[in-house]
């Protein structure tokens, strides 16, 4: 749980995500399919997670007084994989069976295969009920653990989203902070095409969350509002991380194919000498 | 309903104890159990005065969550809480638990196989007045084909009181079905309940019936009318409908030339399919489903409704003597 943030701090942060976008990127394209986008576009917010603000153990998984994150957007799975391994909880070379008959590393998360994984998710909607019940259960216990949920901005249009808003707010789940992986774009295109989600903001505000609008891939930025959530008190909080989809990646920026798309080797190797530089 | 076969049912005779709904003695259980131990929550949606989690509510008001009219959710925060390592129950009607949270139960509470247990009221026909929209007959076929999901429909009230504290003692996912009209107590006061176990009240040598739920009672009136007709009849209460009594099913069906399933649900995918799966594997004998037939039920009294869609003791023995002619 540090608050302040050095200079060093957000360099070993910057360079952190860039870590993770390699791994992503790589055990990407040895898989041959997945999702890269979305992966890329939460890397920053993930790697402050794992990397800065959650109290977890590699070594022990199930420590009681943890930090949990819930990866909702489940697709997103190589951005949590690649947190994982880098933190310790397995050894990097599992990632290159990712998505491959055997592997711990299913193509959406799976909580019964590899340790790490707080639920399995990849069915779009159902992170953040979850997310909900954790908090119940850590408020219950006296704990002063934190709940982190990340979602989709497409998977918002899921109806239990909004039944997880309300009983959030309901129940006061002030232990609990979400972030909304906003990269505008979801597989059919812009999410504004496909179904309107704006004024996100505004939509969480009126079910009775504290919203915090930043820019997702500022490292201070996130630091900054994760610090701020975990001070304000009697409602949840949610993050709208303003994304942009394959970020990091000059010709994956911003391309709804790369939804659901992995590199080819050329591209991963164009793609992780831009990285590098 | 229950006056009537409760009078003609030698086990209900024995123990001489009125109707009680099932539904009425999993509030008790709740209770007991919220007494007995710290970790178990309950968690409704907008119906606990029906599902009765109202008394456990009241009770244990720091360990009751109304989640409000939203089932998915329900399954979602009772998961949620189950990875805390609390205890959940989490009740609404069955139709709306099993069918409008379906995918939730299956992604959420199997493939993650949490320890979250699903109590369902207000089962199947007997429902009455309130017509197709609350009664569930699909919800033991929706629950069945989960991996990693158990299935328990319990005969009666004293048995329901069993399950509910056996399951808070099994880790894993659960679902029980339970019932809103009052049904009479058949199982033996020594009676004790294990999962996966079956309770033979008698084995015949010309048909065995195989029932769930309410249809136990009816099985019991309908297999004295036999006997007393000379057709020698067994009862089976196979109130753990995943996993199966195989053990049981394989002597029921090696002792008769017909096994009759009965249940207050569909005969597609319910008791009727898991015990025909089996036997024309294991067994081939010629099973005879009573049940709901591919249909929805409509409004009416439980009485007239287990009449219309042929739930008595009465259709059981003309169905079985025609089965058996």
């Amino acid at each position: 749980m540090k608050i302040q943030l050095s200079r060093k701090d957000i360099d070993g942060l910057t360079e952190k995500a860039r870590s993770l976008r390699m791994e992503i990127l790589k055990m990407l394209a040895e898989a041959g399919s997945g999702h890269t986008g979305g992966s890329l576009s939460a890397a920053d917010i993930v790697t402050v997670l794992y990397f800065f603000k959650m109290r977890h153990k590699p070594a022990n998984p199930e420590w009681r007084e943890r930090d949990r994150f819930i990866l909702s957007k489940g697709h997103a799975a190589p951005v949590l994989y690649a947190a994982l391994a880098l933190s310790g909880y397995f050894d990097k070379e599992l990632l290159k069976t990712l998505r491959k008959i055997g592997s711990p590393l299913q193509g959406h998360p799976c909580s019964c295969k590899l340790p790490g994984v707080e639920i399995s998710t990849g069915s779009l909607g159902q992170g953040l009920s979850i997310a909900n019940g954790i908090s119940m259960g850590i408020k219950m216990d006296g704990l002063s653990s934190r709940v982190y949920c990340i979602l989709g901005d497409g998977e918002i249009q899921e109806g239990q989203v909004w039944e997880a808003a309300m009983t959030a707010a309901h129940y006061r789940l002030d232990n609990l902070c979400a972030i909304i992986d906003n990269n505008g774009l979801q597989i059919d295109g812009h999410c504004c095409d496909v179904m309107h989600i704006e004024p996100i903001v505004h939509k969480w505000k009126a079910f009775g969350w504290h919203v915090i609008d930043i820019d997702g891939h500022n490292i201070r930025a996130i630091v900054g509002a994760l610090n701020k959530a975990e001070t304000l008190k009697g409602k949840p909080t949610m993050i709208v991380a303003r994304t942009i989809k394959g970020k990091g990646v000059s010709f994956f920026e911003g391309k709804v194919e790369y939804h659901g798309l992995a590199p080819t080797h050329d591209e991963l190797k164009m793609a992780l000498k831009e990285l590098q530089q | 309903m229950g006056e009537r076969i409760q009078q003609s049912s030698p086990a209900a005779q024995s123990t001489a104890k009125k109707a009680i709904a099932t539904r009425d003695a999993y509030g008790e259980a709740l209770l007991e159990l919220g007494r007995l131990r710290k970790d178990i929550v309950v968690l409704d949606a907008d119906l606990s005065g029906s599902t009765k989690t109202g008394k456990f509510a009241k009770a244990f008001p720091d360990r009751f969550y109304n989640i409000g009219i939203s089932e998915q959710d329900l399954i979602g925060t009772a998961s949620g809480l189950s990875l805390t390592g609390k205890l959940p129950f989490a009740s609404t009607f069955a139709v709306f638990e099993t069918g409008r949270a379906w995918e939730q139960i299956r992604q959420t509470v199997c493939y993650s196989n949490l320890n979250v247990k699903l109590v369902a009221t207000h089962s199947g026909i007997t429902v009455g007045e309130d017509g197709a929209s609350h009664q569930s007959v699909e919800d033991v076929a929706l629950m069945r084909v989960l991996p990693n999901m158990t299935v328990i429909v319990p005969a009666d009230a004293h048995e329901t009181k069993q399950v509910i504290h056996t399951i808070a003692d099994s880790y894993g996912p659960f679902y029980v079905r339970l019932g809103r009209a009052k049904v009479p107590v058949v199982m033996p006061d020594d009676y004790t309940f294990q999962i996966g176990k079956s309770f033979t009240f008698h084995l015949g040598k010309d048909a065995n019936i195989v029932a769930m739920g309410i249809m136990v009672s009816a099985a019991l009136e309908a297999a004295k009318i036999l006997r007393d007709a000379g057709i020698d009849v067994g009862v089976i209460n196979m109130s753990t409908v995943k996993p199966l009594d195989n053990e049981a099913l394989l002597k029921a069906s090696s002792a008769c030339r017909l096994i009759v399933t009965a249940e207050e649900h569909s005969i597609i995918g319910g008791l009727g399919g898991a015990v025909s799966e089996f036997l024309s594997e294991n067994n081939p004998t010629k099973v005879l489903r009573i049940g709901i037939k591919d249909d929805f039920g409509c409004s009416g009294t439980s009485e007239e409704l287990l009449h219309l869609y042929g739930l008595t003791a009465d259709n059981l023995v003309r169905s079985i003597k025609e089965a058996l002619a």
